[in-house]
């Protein structure tokens, strides 16, 4: 008899739980919701337990040639419309030209064939995107570091800012650019570059050209594509959402180890 | 806390200590959590592979599992596949397409299946890796405890008494009414153990496995599993024992008496009865 009722009230219990769903935790979606500040501050936790346990420049695994076995799974923007980027790719990107400046003493402006004529450095690695899946590609270009010492930072930089060319949204401002960062440990570790090439050709427009990110410790979203300017600021204040990426002002972490 | 003297049967005993009652609902909560989440995050690109990357075009398939939605042109229905090893099985309703008549939505798992119920990676992931780190703690507290306490060589430990009894044990599951000793049986002991010793630190290490950060912080961690992509399958396989080792637990709660049980992971407190009272050490 007792367990009878009790039986009843578990199946119940668990009817009506699947019934509602997991509606009840939908408020987690909201981005001002306190109970979500206190779980998305694990990502400082994750941050500070992996860079420890990585030390400054740990290197990401790399690859043989025969690990490259498709073609680099393009996402995201995969062709921009901004009138600038389009005339930029009619003339082949002949006319680009990168700016990096912000908290630096000497801003730099460099065409792609200045780039090129910099110290290279080839990579094959794995790609992890945030939604789960990995690719291998090759990837080739100058490492940020020499830029950024070149361009000589001053004390107050903390992060590098990257302002992309495509949008992924418009919204009641006019289009949303991409853009992205990432701290200065990041942006001088051995295998961070800005790559023109992939796969020993030039990086295809589906996947960033004329230049893009690698940052290879970190989820594919922290790569910027389609780079215009580079700037280094001590914070993200005034910037856009004010969290330091596209992705990262729509509730994704900043810190993207995992 | 060791019982020499012979238990009555009826008689109400101290079954588990505070740190095994405290852990055993933050692990309900977790694993409720990291569940629900990891679907969520399932969802955001429903197909496993084997190996260190996703093949993903003509020439290159290592999927082993994929879930989508087929059809909808013309006179075909809109249906919901899940490839197996690549064989296709229809799972309208559950997996590939869910959600009321009318409304059906394309997602590998249902709404009410995941947190949020609607599609929602950052939130998905948020929760996931807040949790992930609550259950690591967990672990660490509940075998420092069980260290301390005795816990792990009394309960959970499986010693070669428990493999000797496992036949007997089986055969009393499938059968006749459960033991309720003070004691785990040999059967418990060893589900237990491989869920704690076994399934959770698997789960732990694949989700490690899956960040490019601990990649190239433990190298090994890629070594071990065969590869990001692998790590991920094993993730995911681990969740479906997780998933199957919870089933069966609940089962057996309403088996052997749901109050009983209830109240021994409550308060402590738990009453034997039956043959196995007399097991005691
Ligand atoms: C009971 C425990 C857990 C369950 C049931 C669970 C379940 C899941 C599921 C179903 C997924 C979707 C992808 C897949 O299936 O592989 C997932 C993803 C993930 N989990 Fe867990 N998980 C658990 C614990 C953990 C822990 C402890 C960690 C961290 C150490 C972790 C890290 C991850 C990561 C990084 C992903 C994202 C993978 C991706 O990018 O696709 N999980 N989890």
């Amino acid at each position: 008899m007792e367990r009878r009722t009790l039986l009843r009230l578990g199946a119940g219990t668990l009817a009506s739980l699947s019934l509602t769903g997991c509606k009840t935790f939908d408020f987690l979606s909201n981005p001002d919701d306190p109970a979500r500040d206190v779980l998305i501050s694990a990502n400082r936790l994750t941050e500070r337990a992996q860079r420890l346990l990585q030390g400054r420049d740990a290197l990401a695994r790399t690859y043989t040639e025969a690990d490259i076995r498709q073609p680099m799974r393009p996402n995201g923007s995969t062709d921009p419309q901004a009138a600038d980027y389009l005339a930029l790719k009619k003339a082949g990107f002949a006319d680009y030209r990168l700016t990096l400046g912000g908290a630096v003493e000497t801003p730099l402006t460099l065409s792609l064939a200045d780039i090129k004529a910099m110290p290279q450095q080839t990579q094959i690695t794995r790609h992890d995107c945030v939604e789960g899946w990995s690719c291998i590609a090759k990837w080739k270009g100058v490492r940020l570091s020499h830029l950024l010492d070149r361009a000589r930072v001053k004390p107050a930089a903390r992060y590098a800012v990257f302002h992309c060319f495509d949008a992924l949204t418009t919204g009641l401002s006019g289009p949303q650019y991409y853009y992205e960062s990432i701290d200065l440990r990041s942006a001088r570790h051995p295998q961070t570059i800005l790559a023109w090439s992939m796969n020993g050709a030039p990086l295809p427009v589906a996947n960033g050209a004329p230049l893009r990110l690698r940052v290879e410790r970190q989820l594919g979203y922290k790569m910027a594509k389609y780079i215009k300017s580079i700037t280094l600021v001590p914070d993200f204040a005034g910037i856009r959402g004010g969290k330091g990426g596209y992705w990262e002002d729509r509730g994704y972490e900043w810190y993207a180890g995992v | 806390m060791r019982e020499t003297e012979l238990k009555q049967p009826g008689e109400v005993i101290r079954r588990h200590g505070p740190w095994t009652r405290i852990t055993h609902w933050l692990w309900a909560i977790c694993v409720f959590f990291l569940l629900l989440s990891g679907l969520q995050i399932f969802n955001a690109h429903p197909a496993l592979y084997l190996g260190r990357q996703s093949g993903m075009s003509q020439g290159f398939d290592n999927a082993v599992l994929r879930i989508g939605a087929e059809g909808g042109q013309g006179a075909a229905p809109l249906r919901g596949v899940t490839q197996v090893f690549g064989r296709d099985l229809d799972t309208t309703g559950v997996l590939g397409l869910s959600g009321p008549d009318g409304a059906q939505q394309a997602r590998a798992f249902p709404a009410w299946a995941t947190i949020p119920s609607e599609q929602d990676l950052a939130t998905g992931r948020v929760v996931h890796f807040f949790f992930a780190w609550l259950l690591v703690a967990t672990l660490a507290v509940w075998a420092l405890a069980s260290l301390l306490n005795g816990h792990l060589r009394r309960d959970i430990w499986p010693g070669r008494r428990d493999l000797r009894g496992l036949g007997a044990d089986i055969r009393a599951h499938l059968g006749g009414p459960l033991p309720h000793g003070r004691r785990y049986s040999p059967l418990q002991r060893l589900t237990y153990f491989v869920v704690l010793a076994g399934l959770f630190p698997l789960m732990i290490l694949t989700g490690l496995t899956m960040s490019p950060g601990m990649d190239a912080a433990w190298p090994w961690l890629l070594d071990l599993f065969g590869g990001r992509q692998t790590a991920r399958s094993l993730h995911f396989l681990g969740m479906l024992l997780i998933v199957s080792f919870f089933v069966v637990h609940i089962v057996m709660v309403l088996a052997a008496g749901p109050l009983n049980e209830m109240r021994s992971m409550l308060t402590g407190r738990y009453r034997i009865r039956g043959h196995a009272a007399a097991e005691e050490e």
